[in-house]
């Protein structure tokens, strides 16, 4: 299994390939069409995270110490940036999701999903994302 | 087009549109959120700034003097071009959004009292539709809508079934933000008088477009923001008649709406500045004259015709777009489209859109009601100005058929 790090570089690597924005954008695009999609029993409100322009769906589970995501979105381009940061953080430890800086979303050029107008949803998502983490972690690993 | 309108030399005013973003020419279709300022308008708020700052009404001295005058001045010329019978009923707020506020929050105070009404629409922004919520909340009141079609026009037998004796209020918009839809608010007025009920008229999307005779309509209260007609941010006008503003409790407390304060009691001052408690916002107020006469010099006859053959343009492209939807096809509408690209999320597109230099607006628009009416995720919007080209339309389309293709 992968690190956080590891991937997040594998991310970065990925995305200096483009130095067209609209090859970004499209590639974001596949990544949003091939999103491994949310059981559609958890696309309810309560798993509907708020402050964004499209709706997103995300859901986590725990197995083997390890939290798995799944997610989706009513817009596609959200779709690929779910994808893009459940690849980064989904079967990684709680501790590890807690812990992840995140900076790769900088340093693939997409800042500007992080501004206060759009991104309300990136920023809620990361902070729903390592909100399980925690969740899970107080859950499972405090009995230990 | 018509030539009445020199759009180069319009065009040369606003400095803001000669930029590129993203290196692409900057394409500003996000008027009716707010419009852009001509150069004259950034000019007489540096030159408040720089010449005449100082507060006003209570000052001896010359500069204050001068900008009291200024200040009086913007309030003649707002007045002459609603054609208020008296500048006193012209008050100075920070945008419509706080003109509501005040006649929700002074209204229904005195006149508002629990099982009455307050009528609104159902293609309000939420300014219109928020500040009455409140306001019959406290008062145990109801707070009544009037449906409208599905081509975003008015319902007008409802509307009259719900003028009945327990309404006090009748709200409404001139025209929709999100739909364009031009309401026929003489119509209204006449109507909700017929049964003695006041209308408040929210007017910030029709104030750049439409000449606006407040005695002709006979409306209570217009409302009104100066950024959506050129002028800059934070300064806004509530029109309300004498009479009724005479009735009214004050808004707000504090300096300049007062006439003698002792611990025990207080006199208020008379109109308009009753209303008008501390500090004004001098400078944005007197940009807003200058705005004013950017107006008035090219006309409304002038930027009517202008906007609608925008309009009429860019409609017409659209729908050679396959699987455009248009939302509020009312026959009479402002130069504001809503439309969906398929079944592709307004975000998605919007997002493209700006990589492309193009502004347009995207969601809901402020009146979530109307998106849930459509049952739709929201809208695209492109509203447009009086510097806008039928080439900024042309390339918005090139740039809508590309985005159909990158999500197809």
């Amino acid at each position: 299994m992968k690190t956080y790090k590891e991937i997040a570089s594998e991310i970065i690597a990925e995305f200096e390939l483009f130095t067209d924005w609209m090859d970004k954008y499209n590639f974001i695009i596949e990544l949003g069409k091939s999103l491994p999609l949310i059981d559609e029993k958890y696309k309810t409100e309560n798993y509907l995270i708020s402050g964004c322009q499209s709706q997103v769906w995300l859901y986590a589970d725990y197995k083997d110490g390890r939290v798995w995501f799944t997610a989706d979105s009513d817009a596609i381009i959200t779709k690929g940036i779910v994808n893009i940061l459940i690849r980064a953080l989904s079967g990684q430890t709680p501790d590890d999701i807690i812990n992840a800086d995140m900076d790769f979303v900088n340093k693939i050029g997409l800042r500007e999903h992080l501004s206060p107008t759009r991104s309300n949803g990136l920023n809620s998502m990361i902070k729903q994302m390592k909100l399980y983490a925690l969740v899970y972690k107080t859950k499972f690993e405090s009995k230990q | 087009m018509n030539h009445t309108i020199d759009l180069v030399k319009i065009r040369k005013q606003f400095p803001i549109l000669e930029q590129q973003v993203y290196g692409k020419p900057l394409i500003y279709f996000d008027n009716a959120a707010t419009t852009q300022k001509p150069q004259r308008v950034i000019d007489a708020l540096t030159g408040y700034y720089t010449t005449i700052n100082s507060n006003i009404h209570r000052g001896v001295h010359y500069l204050s003097q001068q900008a009291t005058a200024a200040f009086e001045e913007s309030r003649i010329t707002v007045k002459d071009l609603i054609n208020a019978r008296f500048a006193h009923e012209i008050i100075f707020t920070r945008g419509a959004t706080e003109s509501i506020n005040l006649v929700a929050s002074s209204f229904s105070k005195k006149f508002l009292k629990p099982g009455d009404t307050v009528v609104i629409s159902a293609m309000e922004h939420h300014s219109n539709i928020v500040p009455w919520q409140m306001a019959c909340e406290e008062k145990q009141a109801g707070l009544k809508v009037i449906p409208i079609h599905e081509d975003g026009t008015l319902n007008f037998p409802e509307l009259e079934k719900l003028l009945d004796k327990t309404c006090k209020l009748l709200a409404i918009t001139h025209v929709s933000n999100t739909l364009g839809t031009i309401n026929d608010i003489k119509r209204i007025i006449d109507l909700a008088h017929a049964q003695n009920i006041p209308v408040l008229i929210d007017g910030a999307q029709a104030i750049s477009h439409i000449n606006v005779d407040v005695q002709e309509l006979d409306c209570d209260f217009y409302c009104f923001s100066g950024h959506k007609m050129y002028a800059p941010m934070g300064v806004g006008v509530l029109y309300g008649k004498e009479q009724m503003l005479n009735e009214l409790p004050p808004y707000q407390g504090g300096g300049e709406m007062i006439k003698n304060v002792t611990f025990e009691k207080t006199t208020y001052n008379e109109l308009p500045f009753k209303f008008e408690a501390g500090t004004p916002n001098v400078g944005d107020v007197i940009g807003l004259k200058e705005a004013i006469s950017f107006i008035q010099e090219i006309g409304y006859d002038n930027i009517g015709k202008f906007e609608h053959e925008l309009l009429i343009y860019a409609t017409s492209q659209l729908q050679q777009i396959e699987d455009v939807r248009i939302i509020g096809t009312a026959p009479d509408k402002t130069s504001v489209i809503s439309f969906l690209l398929g079944n592709i999320h307004p975000y998605d597109a919007g997002i493209i859109l700006d990589k492309l230099g193009i502004a347009v607006r995207t969601g809901h628009h402020c009146t979530q009601p109307v998106i849930d009416f459509y049952k739709i995720p929201g809208t695209i919007r492109a509203s447009f100005a009086i510097y806008n080209t039928k080439e900024e339309i042309d390339t918005m389309i090139a740039a809508l058929k590309k985005i159909k293709m990158m999500f197809a």
